[in-house]
């Protein structure tokens, strides 16, 4: 893989990425979001926190099954950051838009409703993953505690996807695509470990 | 980037075969080239027209003073594309999509339980019953979302009169229709249809408890409950059932279809009240409909801002218990 492809595919990510929230942003601004604008972003910014989370732990088992595209390595850490771009957004909705920034508010949610609790863990577990996201963490951490470290990034998204279904009304199945996803990833690793040996 | 909206790859429910249809092979066989064809131009029908839903008839209405005073409605857009309607589906604009194939005439509601005698009333003589009143109302649905709807219809009150209902009667239970050729998600969605909701007599009993007919001036759009539903302004939305063919008098409280799927986030009596939070999320605040995202938030006022008017049937009530 040449370096200009991968400069043109990493500037196509960049704008697959930042594009839905510049059309949020300009739609929200329009009153054009739906019925319930508050709604649509939660929806948008949660679904996408999820669906870039799982994008980004399918790289690894991609590149075993598939040797010839060993080089989208070089996309994971873009994407792992983008997906705590939307979770950051996904808060922020909550924060403003929910919790009317009340602290009060916060405390209530947290320690009542379960679905908040699993949603901020999931976020929070994503904090220490962007910090260390840099080559010189990993260099400081060594490879072997910084692979160890990021495995977080498999409970953020069990977490996350807790998260949803505890947030969803009873009967409904919407987060059931991406919850087979993740449960194939899951197995996925033990598998392709199995296979090799 | 893989956003997109929700269920925007699934079928279409109205491209599901509905189960009643393949469960019964044998007899759709049997009902030869005519039933065929006169299925296949229901389909394209359905096809042809996605929002097939506004009936568009104008009614003669008089003005009431039970109308809530200073409050500017949602839009009729709005009004008529976010519904919950389960019995089309699912998501909030499926009922404008689908409820096309709910047929509001003929139509009657049958009075039976603890009744002088059984009855029954068609449409088109309910609707005479009584002048129709304008009825401007707040609605708050339990998933803290609010809207402002012109209602057209008259106090269920009347309705009732004309029922003759026996003294031991505590409870009016509504059921919902439950066809399946009709409403094509009734195979799909799990609840425990027909829709069930009901009120103690003395909330059925109250002026503001409005048995419907229109909004906005015509009469009701399909997803909206068409062709009679009822109207409780202080309570959550999922209480005011829609499309109502029976009517039951009973001495118990009845069981009603949220509060037996999820007894700790629907309660029966389900007064609106900031104070007491759904399991999920707090009550304390709504989201306005149609406002821009900036604006959405406000605060929720006890029984729904009706409090004068009703909060005197439940004084001596522990409204956390009795949620």
């Amino acid at each position: 893989m040449s370096k200009r492809v991968v400069i043109t595919l990493k500037v196509l990510v960049h704008i697959a990425c930042l594009a839905p929230v510049a059309w949020l942003v300009m739609r929200g601004f329009q009153n054009n979001l739906g019925p319930d604008p508050t709604h649509t972003v939660t929806f948008f910014t949660g679904r996408g926190t999820l669906r870039l989370l799982v994008i980004t732990l399918a790289i690894s088992p991609v590149r075993k099954v598939i040797p010839k595209l060993a080089w989208i390595i070089r996309f994971r850490r873009m994407l792992g950051l983008y997906a705590f771009f939307y979770g950051c957004l996904h808060l922020m909705t909550y924060v403003w838009l929910y919790a009317g920034f009340s602290w009060a508010a916060m405390v209530d949610d947290i320690s009542q409703r379960r679905f908040i609790t699993a949603g901020l863990a999931a976020w929070a577990m994503m904090v220490p993953l962007a910090l260390t996201s840099t080559s010189w963490s990993i260099r400081k951490l060594g490879g072997k505690n910084w692979i160890r470290l990021h495995w977080l990034a498999y409970l953020a998204a069990i977490a996350g996807v807790v998260h949803y279904w505890w947030g969803v009304k009873q009967g409904d199945r919407t987060p059931m695509e991406i919850t087979v996803v993740l449960g194939v990833l899951l197995a996925a690793r033990p598998i392709l470990n199995w296979v090799r040996d | 980037m893989l956003i997109r909206k929700s269920g925007s790859t699934s079928i279409p429910s109205s491209e599901i075969t509905p189960r009643s249809v393949y469960m019964d092979r044998r007899s759709f066989m049997a009902a030869g080239a005519a039933g065929v064809a006169a299925l296949a131009a229901g389909r394209f029908a359905q096809v042809l027209r996605p929002e097939s839903v506004h009936a568009d008839t104008k009614l003669t209405t008089v003005s009431s003073p039970f109308s809530t005073q200073g409050l500017t409605p949602t839009s009729f857009y709005d009004i008529t594309h976010y519904n919950n309607f389960y019995e089309f589906g699912t998501d909030k604009d499926d009922p404008a999509r689908y409820a096309g194939s709910l047929r509001t005439r003929p139509w009657s509601i049958s009075v039976e339980g603890l009744v002088k005698a059984k009855k029954k009333f068609d449409i088109d003589t309910l609707m005479k019953l009584q002048p129709l009143e304008d009825r401007v109302y707040r609605f708050r649905c339990v998933e803290a979302w609010s809207m402002v709807i012109p209602w057209i219809g008259y106090s269920l009150s009347e309705f009732i009169k004309q029922c003759d209902p026996l003294p031991s009667a505590k409870y009016v239970q509504f059921l919902s229709l439950d066809d399946p050729s009709q409403e094509p998600a009734l195979n799909r969605v799990q609840l425990d249809w027909p829709y069930s909701e009901g009120l103690r007599m003395d909330e059925a009993m109250h002026p503001l408890t409005l048995l419907t007919f229109g909004l906005y001036g015509q009469v009701l759009p399909n997803q909206d409950g068409a062709p009679v539903r009822v109207v409780v302004p202080w309570k959550y939305g999922f209480k005011s059932a829609k499309s109502i063919v029976k009517v039951r008098f009973v001495q118990k409280q009845p069981s009603t279809t949220w509060n037996e799927m999820a007894p700790n986030e629907y309660g029966f009596y389900s007064n609106v009240n900031p104070n007491v939070d759904h399991p999920r999320w707090s009550q304390k605040v709504e989201r306005v409909i149609g406002a821009p995202i900036w604006k959405q938030r406000q605060p929720t006022l006890m029984f729904n801002g009706y409090a004068d008017q009703v909060a005197s049937m439940y004084t001596g009530m522990d409204l956390r218990k009795y949620y």
